[in-house]
């Protein structure tokens, strides 16, 4: 008997430890976070605490600052997804092909992902930066800029800085996945067509993309929440500025908490991102059950 | 042939294109970080200084506070590295080899944690750690960093352990060992590469980490080296050579690991590494 639970237990034994966590250090600070959302909580101010009710949301409304992050946003992911995903594309596609020293070029092309993104923002902002960076005298060279100046703090171009540092560090990602997709299609089909007559492009739109549509689509899918989130190049190459011209919904979280100590503040945008993402989510299940009735 | 000709010369040269995209940025690191700081303002910028120097290099190891950064950062993320592995280890094996209630609600919880944006958690967790004297310690900044990788560990886990067959524990336990002895003499050290692997991705994730590290640390004492370096930067704004020999020092870990988890870097991207 007792040696039954045992073994019926083992599992739940195993996996005990890292559920714990999670729950502890994940799930409870994210309940914590809804309440302060209805909460003024204030990190300086020890009279904070009292609950507010919606009022936070009301603030939000009228808050320009954050209509300007959620576009921003938008434009951010969108931008950044495109580019990393097309560029990646392309280096898979060429790696995809053997050639002598391709394990080497491998190693060198993949390796900015390697680059912790607090540099990447740093080495970044310097490039652009017209005291030690070459980017502005080489846009100036070529007529684009009057003088070498600072893209960064540019307001109306700014957000393409950290864009093309975001681009920079995450072409491997989508490489790497691409191509390991790949090479996971038979050679011979390859073959095949080639004797069919069939030419590169032919070749390319029969076979390659019908196999990596599924890998691209669900890469996409994912990567667009994940970079739509991601403030880590934005709070270092800019943070936020100029004049919010480059604050997205998550870079405006961390100011909001980090440096106007605002917790409830923090948290009701907390809660808009957070009922986006899951429309997002809802959608992509949606859409994924229409295209599965179809097929 | 001709055509094909071009075709591969073609090939090369959008291969060369993309080094030079790639490693260009990190080259100019690495060349401001050895230029001597008269130089960088009187010779504008050209591709590589009159006068190289490891002034630079000297003068951060010596003088400024970097060296406890990175002894800060090497103690946060390898211990955050090895206890993820470990409980990975565990959590991924009972995933792989089990078939029990609540399996499908595990998966789906640790997949949720991969989806939503971390940094709504930066006030709620600073709040939860304070009480505790948790903030401003590299201890509470293991025990976030922890949490935070669990999940993708476990699967990456998962994924290796799967690729290990089961006849070998089960033979093991009709020869009388306990399955908790079979996992560990026999399937964990077959799992060894991939236990490498994910120490190398862990360390890199933590190693990166920026938003909580800024949050939740304030003094210089338990600074970790994007902590260090951000706060260098906008106090010491124009000594850009000592910037970049600082980023240069940074770099050097996250190279070493990511030679070590390259062979992997597929396995790591489809399990959903934090970072990539």
């Amino acid at each position: 008997m007792l040696r039954r639970f045992a073994i019926a237990s083992e599992p739940y034994l195993y996996s005990a430890p890292a559920l714990i966590l999670i729950v502890v250090v994940m799930l409870a600070p994210l309940a914590l976070g809804l309440s302060y959302a209805f909460r003024d909580v204030k990190l300086l101010n020890p009279f904070s605490g009292g609950f507010v009710g919606l009022d936070h949301f009301r603030e939000l409304i009228d808050d320009r600052t954050f209509a300007r992050a959620l576009k921003n946003t938008f434009f951010w992911a969108g931008a950044s997804v495109v580019l990393q995903f097309g560029f990646g594309l392309i280096l898979a596609l060429l790696l995809n092909r053997p050639f002598a020293g391709r394990s080497l070029v491998q190693a060198l092309v993949f390796l900015p992902w390697a680059v912790p993104s607090f540099l990447s923002g740093l080495n970044w902002a310097w490039m652009f930066n017209p005291v030690v960076g070459p980017i502005p005298h080489w846009l100036a060279a070529i007529g684009l800029m009057d003088t070498p100046a600072n893209i960064l703090s540019d307001p109306h171009n700014a957000m393409w800085g950290p864009i093309i540092a975001n681009v920079w560090w995450g072409i491997p990602f989508f490489a790497i996945t691409l191509l390991a997709a790949l090479q996971a299609i038979p050679r011979d089909l390859y073959e095949a067509a080639s004797i069919d007559g069939a030419n590169a492009v032919q070749r390319f739109k029969s076979i390659t993309l019908p196999f990596l549509a599924p890998t691209i689509a669900i890469t996409i899918l994912l990567r667009t929440v994940w970079i739509a989130n991601f403030a880590d190049l934005i709070v270092v190459m800019t943070n936020g500025g100029p004049a919010d011209r480059t604050q997205i919904v998550a870079s405006y979280i961390f100011t909001q908490a980090f440096r106007r100590l605002d917790f409830g503040y923090a948290s009701a945008i907390a809660v808009v991102l957070l009922l986006l993402l899951m429309a997002y989510a809802l959608l992509i299940v949606l859409l994924r059950q229409s295209l599965l009735k179809r097929a | 042939m001709r055509e094909r000709l071009l075709g591969t010369i073609a090939h090369r040269l959008a291969i060369l294109v993309y080094m030079a995209f790639a490693l260009f940025p990190l080259f100019w690191l690495l060349k401001v970080s050895v230029t001597p700081p008269d130089l960088l303002y009187s010779e504008g910028v050209p591709m590589w200084p009159s006068r190289a120097t490891l002034d630079n290099f000297s003068f951060v190891l010596q003088h400024t506070d970097f060296p406890k950064y990175f002894r800060n950062s090497v103690i946060v993320s390898g211990s955050t590295a090895i206890i993820v592995t470990l409980l990975a280890s565990l959590a991924g094996y009972a995933l792989s080899r089990f078939q029990f209630r609540g399996k499908p609600w595990i998966i789906v919880l640790m997949l949720l944690t991969q989806m939503f944006p971390l940094v709504m958690l930066v006030a709620p967790i600073f709040k939860m750690l304070s009480p505790l004297g948790l903030t401003n310690s590299l201890t509470g900044l293991v025990v976030v960093y922890v949490a935070f990788n669990v999940p993708f560990a476990t699967f990456l886990m998962q994924s290796f352990f799967d690729g290990i067959p089961k006849d070998l524990e089960e033979a093991a336990m009709i020869d009388g060992a306990t399955r908790f002895r079979a996992f560990r003499q026999i399937i964990l050290p077959l799992t060894l590469p991939g236990i490498a692997a994910t120490l190398g991705f862990v360390f890199t994730a933590a190693w990166s980490e920026l938003l909580f590290a800024l949050m939740l640390i304030s003094g210089a004492a338990s600074s970790t080296f994007p902590v260090g370096l951000l706060s260098f930067v906008s106090k010491f704004a124009v000594d850009f050579g000592q910037m970049m020999a600082a980023g240069v020092l940074a770099l050097i870990p996250a190279c070493l690991f990511f030679l070590l988890i390259q062979r992997y870097l597929v396995q790591g991207l489809t399990a959903g590494a934090v970072k990539g």
